[in-house]
C-alpha cells in the first residue's frame, strides 16, 4: 500500500496497513532520534568500561576494573570495621554485664541469631526447637544446666567430642540390654517404673518391681527420685519432656541400646566473641536460668 | 477533540511546513500583521526538525494571571524548606521534611510513618481526582498555569526577553553572526538560566535534609555527596526541560495531553476561537465595513503569542497548553480595531456548535464534575477521619512462628511473640505490659525477668520491639481446654495484649494467639 493523504485528517498516511486499518504519519522529532542513537554510543562506551561480554572462559573485564565482587567485599569489609567496636567490648566483659546492656544485649543477640543459623540450626532447628535426640533449648529442662556460663561451657568444649574439657568424656546411658545388664522382662519392668514418675504407669506391680532395679542400676545417675543430674548430663525422667520420645516403645529401646548424644566442641571453630553471643542467645530463647 | 490539523492559508490550500503565507505589513488600520508562521509538525518525512518558537509577550489579564501563580508556586517551592516547625527538642524543627535516614515524613502538624504511606497515597488520589475535576471544567487549566515545566518554560523565556528582547529582536539575534553583542546576550541568557536552574535543584535538596545546617554545609563544600549528586542532576533537567526543550517536552514526552481528551466533554471550558464571528477572517482597512467581514483580521498575534506555535484558529490541538496568552493577545487587537472582545476565549464546544450568536451558558452540574468533585469529597473525609483517630500509641503483635510453642518440664505451654511499642509522641514514655483474656498466664519480659514491675521506656517518635513469653501451666493448659471445648489440650486461645503509660494512663490492646499441639 502506498502513501496517501488522508481525507479526514488531511495528513499523510505511512504507508502501512494492516487488514484495512491504515497508519497516519505523525513524524517523530529528530532529537528523539539522535537521542535513540545517543543511547547506542553510550552501550558501546559502557562495554567498553565496564565488565560486559562473556569469554569463553573468563568475560571481558572493563577499562574502569568495576567488580561487584569487590564491591561486596568492601562493603562486608566495613560492616566488619562498623562491629569491631561493639566486639572488643564484648570481648572484654563476661556474659552477666552483657546481659544487662541493652546495647550490648541487642548486638549480641542479633550476632548470636545469625550465627545460631549457621552453625547450631542443622540439628537444633531454625527455630532451635531441637528434635528426636536434639534438645530443645527453648524449653526449661536442661541436661547440662541453663545457666549463661553453663551453656557458655557446653558451646565452648562440647558434649563428649574431641576436647579436654568437655562434657560428660567417655561416659554415657549405657545399653542394658545389649550388654546383658538386663534382661527383656527386667527392661518392661523398668520402662513401666519411668512411666510411673510422669504418673503415666498402665501396670503398678511391674512398675513395682521396676522401682527396685532403678534404685540400684539407675539411680546412682538418675538420682533415687529420677530427677537426674546436670553434672553428668543425666536427664530428669520425671518431667513431661522427653529428649528421646517418652512413649513406652522408645523407653526401652533406650534401656537396650543406651544414648550417648554428641555435641562439638565450638571452642576452636568459632572465635570467642561468637560464641558468647550464641550463649547470649540460646539464653534469651525462653529457657534461661 | 484533539485533532491535528494541517494548517489552511487564506485561500483555503493547505500550506504544508512553516513558510508565512501572504506578507502584508498591516491587517487593520494600526494592526501589524505578524509574519509568525503556524508550526506544523506534519511532513513527508517520518521525522521532522525543530522549528524554533519565539513566544512574543503579551499583554492582558491572563499574562498577569500567570505572572500571580508563577510567583506563588515558585515561592512555595524555594521557600517551604525554611518553615521552622516546632516539634521540641528529640525531633527535626523543619515543617516539611522527607526525613529518608529515620523514615518518616513531616508536613507540618503531620508526621508520616512508612507504614502510614496511605496518607501519600490519598493525597496523590486527591491531586489525581482534582486534576481530573479541573479539566472537566475548564481543560488543561493545569498545564496552561501550574505544571512545573510551564512555570519554569515561562521564567526561561521572561529571561531571554530581558537579554535578547522580544520577539523579532531575537529572531534577528539568531540570524546575526558571532559578533560581541550575540555572545554577551546569549551568554547572559544562558548564565541565568543556569544560575535559576542551580537555585531550583538546590531547593529541592532542602526538603530532605534540615535546610540551614545543609546550605551551611554547601557553603564550606562539605555537604554530602548525595546532595550534591541531585542538585548537579535537577540543575541539568531544569536548564534541558525548561530552558532548552520547553514545548517539545509538553508536545513529545507528557503523557497528560493524550489523556485530556478522556476528561473534557462539550460543555468544558476551552481556548476556542469563536469561528462564527471570526470568519471570513482577512485584513480590514479603515473606513471598510464589517458588514460580510469576519471579527479575524488575520493579524496572527494569537500565532506570535503561543509557546507552542499553534493556529488556535484551527481549533483545539494536542499541542495547546490552554495557557490563554492568544486571548490576551487578541483582546488587545478587538479593541484597537474597535470590535468586542472575547473572538478567542474560554468556551464550551457545544457553544461553539450551537448555530447563532448567542453565548449559552456553562452548565456546572454535569456527570463528571459531581462525580470527581463527589469522589474528592469522600477521599478527603477518609483521610480527614483517619487523621482524627490516629493514636499516640500503636502496638502490634507478631507471634513466633518457629516454632509456634514449646512444651514445659511441668506440661504446660510457653508461647513467643515480638510486641512493637509505637511512641507517636514527642517526647519519651514509660509503659507497662500486660494480658487480659487468659487466666493464669505467666508474662515474662525478656530483659526484664527478675523485675516485680517491668516498665519498658520507648524513646520518642520510636518504635520499640520486645520480645516476650506467655506461659500456661498444665492446670492451666487443662482449664481453657474445658472452657474452650471439651478437649485435652487447647490449640487456639484468643487473649489481648495491653499497653498502658504509667504517667497518663493511655491506652493500647492488640489481639494476640495462644497456641499449643494441634489436636
Amino acid at each position: 500500500m502506498a502513501k496517501r493523504d488522508d481525507a479526514a485528517t488531511e495528513a499523510e498516511t505511512t504507508g502501512h496497513e494492516w487488514d484495512g486499518i491504515e497508519e497516519l504519519n505523525k513524524p517523530l522529532p529528530k532529537w528523539w532520534l539522535w537521542t535513540f542513537y545517543a543511547t547506542i554510543i553510550w552501550a558501546i562506551g559502557y562495554w567498553l568500561l565496564m565488565p560486559a561480554w562473556p569469554l569463553v572462559s573468563t568475560y571481558s573485564k572493563g577499562l574502569l576494573g568495576y567488580s561487584q565482587r569487590e564491591s561486596v567485599q568492601e562493603q562486608l569489609d566495613a560492616a566488619k570495621a562498623a562491629k569491631a567496636a561493639y566486639r572488643q567490648k564484648i570481648a572484654a566483659s563476661d556474659l552477666a554485664a552483657i546481659n544487662n546492656d541493652p546495647e550490648l544485649l541487642s548486638f549480641a543477640l542479633a550476632g548470636g541469631e545469625a550465627a545460631f543459623g549457621d552453625n547450631c540450626a542443622p540439628c537444633h532447628g531454625r527455630g532451635a526447637q531441637g528434635a528426636f535426640g536434639y534438645p530443645n533449648l527453648r524449653d526449661d529442662s536442661w541436661l547440662w544446666g541453663g545457666t549463661l556460663d553453663a551453656i557458655h561451657q557446653t558451646i565452648t568444649h562440647g558434649i563428649r567430642a574431641n576436647d579436654p574439657e568437655t562434657r560428660s568424656p567417655g561416659a554415657q546411658m549405657p545399653a542394658f540390654g545389649k550388654t546383658g545388664v538386663l534382661n527383656e522382662a527386667q527392661i518392661a519392668d523398668v520402662d513401666e517404673y519411668v512411666l510411673s514418675l510422669s504418673g503415666r504407669a498402665d501396670d503398678q506391680t511391674a512398675a513395682d518391681r521396676g522401682a527396685k532395679i532403678f534404685a540400684s542400676t539407675c539411680a546412682p545417675c538418675h538420682g533415687p527420685d529420677g530427677k537426674g543430674n546436670q553434672k553428668i548430663g543425666a536427664p530428669d525422667l520425671t518431667d513431661e519432656l522427653w529428649l528421646y520420645a517418652g512413649d513406652k516403645a522408645t523407653i526401652a529401646a533406650t534401656l537396650r541400646g543406651g544414648r550417648g548424644g554428641v555435641m562439638p566442641a565450638w571452642g576452636g571453630r568459632l572465635d570467642p566473641e561468637t560464641i558468647k553471643e550464641l550463649a547470649i542467645y540460646v539464653h534469651s530463647l525462653g529457657g534461661g536460668q | 477533540m484533539i485533532i491535528d490539523k494541517v494548517h489552511n492559508g487564506p485561500d483555503g490550500i493547505a500550506v504544508p511546513g512553516n513558510v508565512p503565507v501572504v506578507r502584508m505589513a498591516e491587517a487593520a488600520p494600526g494592526v501589524e500583521r505578524s509574519e509568525a508562521p503556524t508550526i506544523e509538525r506534519t511532513g513527508k518525512s517520518l521525522y521532522v526538525s525543530r522549528v524554533k518558537v519565539y513566544p512574543k509577550r503579551a499583554h492582558g489579564t491572563f499574562r498577569t494571571v500567570k505572572w500571580i501563580v508563577m510567583a506563588v508556586t515558585l515561592s512555595i517551592y524555594y521557600l517551604v524548606p525554611w518553615i521552622r516547625w516546632d516539634r521540641g527538642p528529640y525531633l527535626p524543627n523543619q515543617a516539611v521534611l522527607i526525613d529518608f535516614p529515620s523514615r518518616r515524613f513531616f508536613f507540618f502538624f503531620l508526621e508520616i510513618w512508612p507504614q502510614e504511606f496511605y496518607y501519600v497515597t490519598g493525597l496523590l488520589v486527591l491531586a489525581a481526582l482534582g486534576l481530573f475535576l479541573a479539566t472537566a471544567i475548564a481543560g488543561r487549566v493545569w498545564c496552561g498555569y501550574a505544571c512545573p515545566q510551564t512555570v519554569w518554560t515561562d521564567l526561561m523565556i521572561a529571561v531571554e526577553r530581558f537579554f535578547q528582547g522580544d520577539r523579532n529582536a531575537r529572531i534577528r539575534l539568531d540570524k546575526a553572526p558571532w559578533t560581541f553583542e550575540w555572545v554577551w546576550r546569549k551568554g547572559a541568557t544562558h548564565l541565568t538560566w543556569l544560575l535559576i536552574a542551580i537555585a531550583t535543584g538546590g531547593a529541592w535538596v532542602f526538603y530532605f535534609a534540615d535546610a540551614p545546617t545543609l546550605a551551611r554545609q554547601f557553603l564550606h563544600f562539605d555537604a554530602p555527596m548525595i546532595a550534591y549528586v541531585f542538585v548537579g542532576l535537577f540543575t541539568a533537567t531544569t536548564y534541558l526541560l525548561g530552558g532548552i526543550a520547553r514545548e517539545q517536552v509538553c508536545i513529545y514526552m507528557c503523557p497528560w495531553p493524550r489523556i485530556q481528551g478522556g476528561m473534557i466533554d462539550h460543555d468544558s471550558l476551552l481556548i476556542s476561537y469563536r469561528a462564527w464571528r471570526g470568519e471570513p477572517r482577512g485584513p480590514h482597512k479603515a473606513g471598510q465595513s464589517w458588514e460580510g467581514h469576519g471579527d479575524c483580521v488575520d493579524c496572527r498575534q494569537c500565532i506570535a503569542v503561543c509557546p507552542t506555535g499553534i493556529d488556535i484558529r484551527n481549533g483545539s490541538q494536542l499541542e495547546c497548553i490552554q495557557c490563554a496568552l492568544c486571548v490576551d493577545a487578541c483582546n488587545e487587537i478587538m479593541d484597537k480595531v474597535g470590535r468586542p472582545r472575547g473572538l478567542i476565549a474560554y468556551d464550551t464546544i457545544r457553544n461553539l456548535q450551537a448555530p447563532g450568536s448567542e453565548i449559552l451558558p456553562v452548565p456546572w452540574f454535569r456527570p463528571r464534575v459531581v462525580l470527581y468533585a463527589t469522589l474528592m469529597a469522600i477521599v478527603g473525609l477518609i483521610m480527614l477521619t483517619a487523621l482524627m483517630l490516629r493514636a499516640e500509641l500503636e502496638v502490634s503483635v507478631l507471634h513466633d512462628r518457629n516454632p509456634v510453642y514449646v512444651k514445659l518440664s511441668d506440661g504446660g505451654l510457653r508461647n513467643g511473640y515480638t510486641l512493637k511499642l509505637l511512641n507517636k509522641r514527642y517526647e519519651p514514655r514509660n509503659f507497662r505490659i500486660g494480658i487480659s483474656g487468659l487466666a493464669g498466664a505467666k508474662l515474662t519480659i525478656v530483659g526484664h525477668e527478675h523485675e516485680t514491675d517491668p516498665v519498658i521506656t520507648v524513646a520518642p517518635d520510636e518504635l520499640q520491639p520486645i520480645r516476650v513469653y506467655v506461659a500456661l501451666d498444665k492446670a492451666g493448659v487443662r482449664a481453657l481446654a474445658k472452657e474452650d471445648e471439651d478437649e485435652d489440650e487447647a490449640e487456639s486461645v484468643e487473649f489481648y495484649f495491653t499497653v498502658t503509660d504509667t504517667k497518663d494512663g493511655n491506652f493500647a490492646e492488640h489481639k494476640a494467639n495462644f497456641q499449643g499441639p494441634e489436636r
